[in-house]
């Protein structure tokens, strides 16, 4: 989406002349006191056009910097309003989706269900849902299998499979059934459901200021009390120097020296921090949430899914003493052919990639199953019986394997990992190494991840030996292996009790402990019930990677607030170059050069403070709506970059842009 | 300028620099050890102070218990000192027979004493008796530099000390903090440098005044008293209480180049040796000199200027013909010239000493704004003893919060995260300078009883009004003089200021102390903000400056500012 679409602009304008009520604008303090300063220079505006008095600031002088102090809160909640604006137009969309559906609900006693309206099922309730229809409201899957459309919340249009028991129990209001019946027990009343909080969510109507936004307030209205005494003493220090100081002028100071900047931009970065979250299909249950992202100290990362594919594949091909490879990957390939499982698959695709065989006609062939009593699967043709399957079962069959090839198979065991045999007959032909195969990239994240100070640990169910060997591959910093729910929680326990931030995903019912301990927890929306309740955060796309850029989503949220902050501050300094020369001059003409912009005149000067303050929230709002760039850098490295950009920048950019506006001023003729 | 004024600023900045360590590790030893110095002797001392107050095996306190303490401390040493200055004519060591001292007068100056500014709004020689600089004076001199250390110890305790298990380790005793510094450092260490300045010909005595014929047969009355044993605690506390009017400009105070040098070197000793114990007491050296490196920065700078400004003669005067090459030397002593007397007025101004050894009311404009400057910085370029560490930390936190986010985490330092109950303590020290200041700076400007006490009008009226708040509120107590301050309303509401300008501001300094204490030490890694090197050093300079100092730039506009531009146009008011 861009950040000015025309239709999300056009609300917001509106909505910032909403916003000027003053019980909306009191939780801004700082646009507060910038509004009741457009307040008084207003009054003063009327009182001079009623009574012009001689010797006073000139009429146009007073009604431009009234006009441009409004323009300063209006583009404040401007700001504000478009940060809304995008989270509003994704709520409309998911409001559009949450028609009146009619529920099937179960009644005791009676065989067929009743059919009643969503709006009145209650939490406990049992729903009867068949290929079709629309789910009526959260709930778990108490009985059944169905395949579920899930696009409407999760954008993904390939269906998932729901059942009960299990971990994918779980189904979300406003879904479709595609096939199959189930019935569902309602976990949520009307209003509380998934889909409403989520609205709620993105229209910021439940947001709260975050703890790291409260202090950063308590910093901006202290700097706003300094310089509101700053401005006012000035008054009576004026009085004995023999300067009348209009109040037009020193409500002009006040303005440009509070921090009006990182002032009407800092809801607005935080709605949008929210918002970025929710266009990665991940919806945040607080902004504390995704400020306590960009803290975390250590990620919790289950194998399974996240670092690997979390099915094994066939790597390699290794032949018995004195078997020719061509003939070991013939009858690996021939094994496997009726073999649907992702192994199975996995060994064809790899025998043809690499050896460049196709399979053959086969005719009559028989083909084996897999059992677990047999442990082997394959095919008779003719009079072979090729085998392949666990290396004791294929040596049983085979009436023995050789040393070698047992030799091999232990090697395979050590690196992590799983050895498949395969023979033709009584001939043990050679093996086929399974490994776990780590994610493509992954790697390079987790270099990242270390470089900006984030310790990665893996969690599996599998023996240390298997985890050592694929968390060496993954490149991850630590594992936990033969995790039961019990370690995962101690770990996390020991982590934060040495003052760490940690952060994990989870599915399971026995996951979520964990998740509510965790401090980001992201419960994965294919989950349980119970684990999305405990979680503080629902990835819709169910993508455990997506930790990692919930992460950077919340070290972007802060850079963003530090940067702007720091850019505000910065600012004042050239704006006192501007003001206080101009304001002093008319009684001290030997002060000029304190005037080191070369300003036009002391009323250009103070206008274009005040207008280069106002415009610079503008110019600065896709930067707060976007976010900073985000650089996978050290602390030390990141500090300078800012540093220069927004601290030097923000000494240097208000000086090129008063001198430029006050030249555009006097080419006006507005001097 | 010459090139032996910037060689003995250079030698200056050395022996600083020298004596930062060995005195920042001895000073850990005493606060922080196990073991004290000197057990056998002080130690014993120690013991015996601790058991005068009732005190056999000190406990812990909280930063609550703590500032009540300090507070019931500084009161009553407040009302003991103005109770003797009220009834000196009653009692001994008074030879000149000097009558009880008014009641707003005694009431600034106890307020003065006891929060270590010593601003001094009467001639000592002719007000107070020996009796009331001896108990009354030297006895505030000495602890207000202990409770100064005793703060700072907090405010570093709390951010270095890792909680208890309950969360509620304490942050150290008052008592035991204020007896370790008097009994350790502030005695001993007096007692060294009173015989040393002895020997430079500070004169010690409690004989009465002398009458002495001068060479050209007239009679003059020298002025005497035990005068080594209060300039020793004098530079040593950063107090700056003169016991003559002249100050360190006075021969008996301030006899040699040696002395001066000393003294200069006192003033700075503790301040900078703090920084140095509290990177031992973050277990990492370059948290300290980082500091230190930010504090040296300011320093540099306000010499610089200063000294370049006195080395011009006063622009005003350039139609005078007058040689330019001394540079402007009204109002300095010969015996110091211009490098050292602007060396002197940037120490003992960044240092809340306020000492002086030349009258700042007379240098040139800018050379005037040096020491207003530094003051308004908030005390901290190395600062008053104790005051100069906690001011400087409570502008590392409001660092860290502003530029630590950028980042990317929420603001941290020294592992301990940063919210908003500190921001709100960290605000509210900051707010009380502009405050005070500003607030009575204005006030008085436009009160008949503010400006009625000034010699100037104009801007230089202004910066005398603004020097005194200014140096009230900074516990300073360096003058500007120009202006008579031992006026009713004057005497009554810099006293108020210097209250003021200390305790609202060590009150939040503690609490921040207390908070930080609370909170659990995360180790550092690479994605930490990084609190030490030059990138930190510079920052925090520029958020003092652009925090502390620019919210007085306009107030300074309208004095020494536009002063300066007017002398350019060789105009006086």
């Amino acid at each position: 989406m861009a950040t000015f679409e025309p239709a999300i602009v056009r609300a917001a304008v509106g909505e910032s002349f909403r916003k000027l009520d003053p019980r909306i604008l009191a939780r801004n303090p700082v646009m507060f006191v910038v509004a009741i300063g457009s307040v008084l220079t207003s009054g003063l505006l009327v009182r001079d056009i009623a009574a012009p008095s001689a010797g006073g600031a000139p009429l146009w002088f007073t009604g431009a910097v009234t006009a441009w102090l409004w323009f300063t809160v209006l583009f404040a909640n401007f700001a504000e309003a478009v940060a809304e604006g995008r989270g509003k137009a994704q709520a409309d969309t998911l409001r559009k989706m949450r028609q009146e559906t009619v529920a099937r609900r179960v009644v005791p006693g009676q065989a067929l269900p009743e059919v009643v309206s969503a709006a009145l099922l209650r939490k406990g309730d049992l729903v009867v849902i068949e290929a079709g229809q629309v789910v009526p409201g959260d709930g778990e899957i108490i009985e059944g299998i169905a395949s579920v459309d899930e696009s409407a919340i999760t954008g993904e249009s390939a269906p998932v499979i729901r059942e009960s028991g299990g971990d994918r129990s779980s189904v979300t209001g406003g879904t479709k059934v595609l096939s199959d019946r189930i019935v569902v027990r309602i976990g949520a009343n009307p209003g509380e459901s998934f889909l409403d909080r989520m609205i709620s969510l993105v229209e910021g109507a439940s947001r709260q200021k975050t703890p790291n936004e409260i202090a950063l307030h308590i910093l901006l209205v202290g700097l706003t009390i300094v310089f509101l005494l700053v401005c006012v003493t000035l008054v009576p220090l004026g009085i004995y120097s023999g300067v009348h100081l209009g109040a037009t002028t020193i409500v002009a100071l006040l303005v440009c020296l509070i921090p009006t900047t990182i002032g009407g931009l800092l809801s607005a970065i935080g709605i949008a921090g929210m918002d970025r979250l929710l266009r990665k299909n991940v919806i945040a249950m607080s902004g504390r949430a995704v400020e306590a992202a960009g803290d975390v100290d250590v990620l919790l990362l289950d194998k399974t899914g996240t670092i690997t594919h979390g099915n094994r594949m066939a790597s390699e091909l290794i032949p018995a003493d004195g078997v020719r490879i061509e003939d070991l990957a013939e009858a690996a390939m021939m094994s496997s052919l009726a073999d649907e499982t992702p192994e199975g698959r996995s060994i064809v695709t790899l025998v043809k990639e690499r050896y460049n065989l196709t399979p053959p006609a086969l005719g009559d062939a028989t083909f084996v199953k897999f059992t677990a009593q047999t442990r082997m699967s394959g095919l008779d043709l003719g009079e072979r019986h090729i085998r392949k399957g666990a290396v004791d079962a294929v040596g049983t069959h085979a009436g023995g394997m050789p040393a070698d090839a047992r030799e091999a198979a232990g090697k395979i065991g050590d690196s992590g990992g799983t050895p498949l045999a395969v023979s033709d007959g009584t001939r043990v032909l050679g093996l086929v190494h399974l490994k776990d195969v780590v994610k493509q990239g992954i790697r390079e994240r987790f270099l990242r991840f270390r470089a900006m100070g984030i310790r990665t640990v893996m969690v599996t169910g599998d023996n240390p030996r298997t985890a050592k060997a694929i968390a060496a591959e993954a490149g991850v910093d630590d594992f936990l292996a033969e995790a039961t729910p019990e370690h995962k929680m101690a770990l996390i326990k020991a982590e934060q009790a040495k003052g760490k931030l940690v952060a994990m995903t989870g599915d399971g019912t026995n996951d979520a402990p964990a998740l509510a301990q965790a401090d980001v927890g992201v419960a994965m929306n294919t989950g349980t019930q119970a684990a999305k309740e405990a979680g503080n955060m629902v990835d819709l796309d169910s993508d455990p990677t997506k930790l990692l850029e919930v992460v950077e989503v919340g070290k972007q949220l802060l850079m963003t607030r530090g940067s702007l902050t720091t850019f505000s501050i910065a600012n004042d300094v050239a704006k006192y170059f501007a003001i206080l020369p101009a304001m002093f001059m008319g009684v001290y003409p030997q002060i000029a050069p304190l005037n080191i912009m070369g300003l036009a005149s002391s009323q250009s000067a103070i206008l274009s403070a005040v207008i280069f303050n106002a415009l610079i929230i503008i110019v600065l709002i896709p930067l707060a709506l976007r976010g900073v760039k985000y650089r996978p850098l050290g602390a030390a490295a990141i500090l300078r970059r800012s540093l220069l950009v927004y601290g030097v920048g923000g000494v240097i950019a208000p000086f090129a842009g008063i001198k430029l506006i006050d030249l555009l001023l006097t080419a006006l003729g507005a001097t | 300028m010459t090139a032996s004024g910037w060689l003995q600023i250079a030698v200056f900045v050395l022996v600083i620099f020298a004596l930062t360590r060995p005195l920042g590790a001895y000073l850990h030893r005493v606060f922080e050890g196990d073991r004290q110095p000197l057990p056998r002797v002080l130690g014993r001392v120690e013991r015996g102070l601790l058991r005068l107050c009732g005190l056999r095996a000190p406990a812990e306190q909280t930063w609550v218990q703590y500032a009540v303490s300090m507070l019931v401390f500084s009161v009553l040493g407040l009302l003991v000192t103005y109770v003797i200055q009220r009834a000196q004519g009653v009692l001994p060591l008074n030879p000149q027979h000097l009558a009880g001292v008014p009641a707003p007068l005694a009431f600034n100056t106890a307020s003065s004493f006891a929060t270590n500014t010593n601003w001094q709004a009467y001639v000592p020689e002719t007000t107070m008796s020996n009796l009331t600089q001896m108990a009354g004076l030297a006895w505030h001199n000495f602890t207000s530099a202990a409770v100064g250390i005793g703060v700072a110890l907090v405010v570093a305790r709390g951010l270095t000390r890792q909680p208890g298990p309950d969360g509620n380790r304490g942050v150290g005793n008052f008592y035991v903090d204020l007896i370790r510094g008097l009994v350790y450092v502030l005695v001993p260490m007096s007692a060294v440098v009173a015989l040393v300045l002895v020997s430079q010909g500070v004169v010690q005595t409690l004989d009465a005044s002398h009458a002495v014929t001068t060479l050209e047969g007239g009679k003059q009355v020298l002025a005497l008293g035990p005068v080594a044993s209060q300039e020793a605690i004098k530079m040593l506390g950063t107090n700056g209480g003169g016991f003559f009017n002249a100050n360190s400009a006075h021969p008996f105070e301030n006899p040699s180049a040696l002395t001066n040098l000393l003294e200069m070197v006192l003033i700075f000793a503790i301040p900078a040796a703090l920084t140095y114990t509290y990177g031992r007491m973050a277990r990492d050296q370059r948290q300290g000199w980082v500091l230190f490196a930010a504090m040296s920065v300011l320093f540099l700078a306000g010499v610089a200027v200063c000294y370049w400004a006195e080395a011009h003669p006063n622009a005003a005067l350039h139609d005078l013909q007058i040689a330019s090459a001394p540079g402007n030397l009204e109002g300095k002593e010969v015996r110091f010239g211009v490098a050292n007397s602007a060396l002197f007025a940037t120490v003992t101004t960044d240092a809340s000493c306020g000492a002086v050894n030349a009258m700042h009311d007379s240098f040139t404009p800018l050379g005037g704004m040096v020491p207003m400057v530094n003051i308004s910085l908030g005390e901290v370029v190395f600062g008053g003893v104790g005051a100069g560490l906690y001011g400087i930390l409570v502008f590392v936190v409001l660092t860290v919060f502003i530029a630590g986010l950028m980042v990317g985490r929420t603001p941290e330092y020294l592992g301990k995260k940063i919210e908003g109950r500190e921001m709100k303590l960290a605000m509210l020290y900051i707010l009380v300078f502009p405050l005070i200041i500003l607030g009575l700076t204005a006030w008085a400007a436009v009160a008949s009883y503010g400006t009625s006490s000034l010699n100037n009008a104009g801007p230089h009226g202004l910066s005398e009004l603004l020097y005194a708040f200014i140096s009230g509120a900074g516990n300073n107590g360096s003058a500007f003089a120009g202006l008579n301050a031992n006026t009713d309303w004057w005497n009554v509401v810099l006293g108020l200021t210097m209250l003021a300008g200390r305790f609202l501001m060590i009150v939040p300094a503690l609490a921040i102390g207390g908070a930080m204490l609370r909170k659990k030490t995360v180790i550092p890694g690479p994605g930490t903000f990084p609190t030490t090197g030059w990138l930190f050093a510079a920052l925090l300079v520029a958020v003092i400056v652009i925090v502390g100092a620019l919210t007085f730039f306009p107030a300074l506009s309208l004095g020494p500012v536009v002063e300066h531009f007017q002398a350019q146009h060789g105009e006086v008011m």
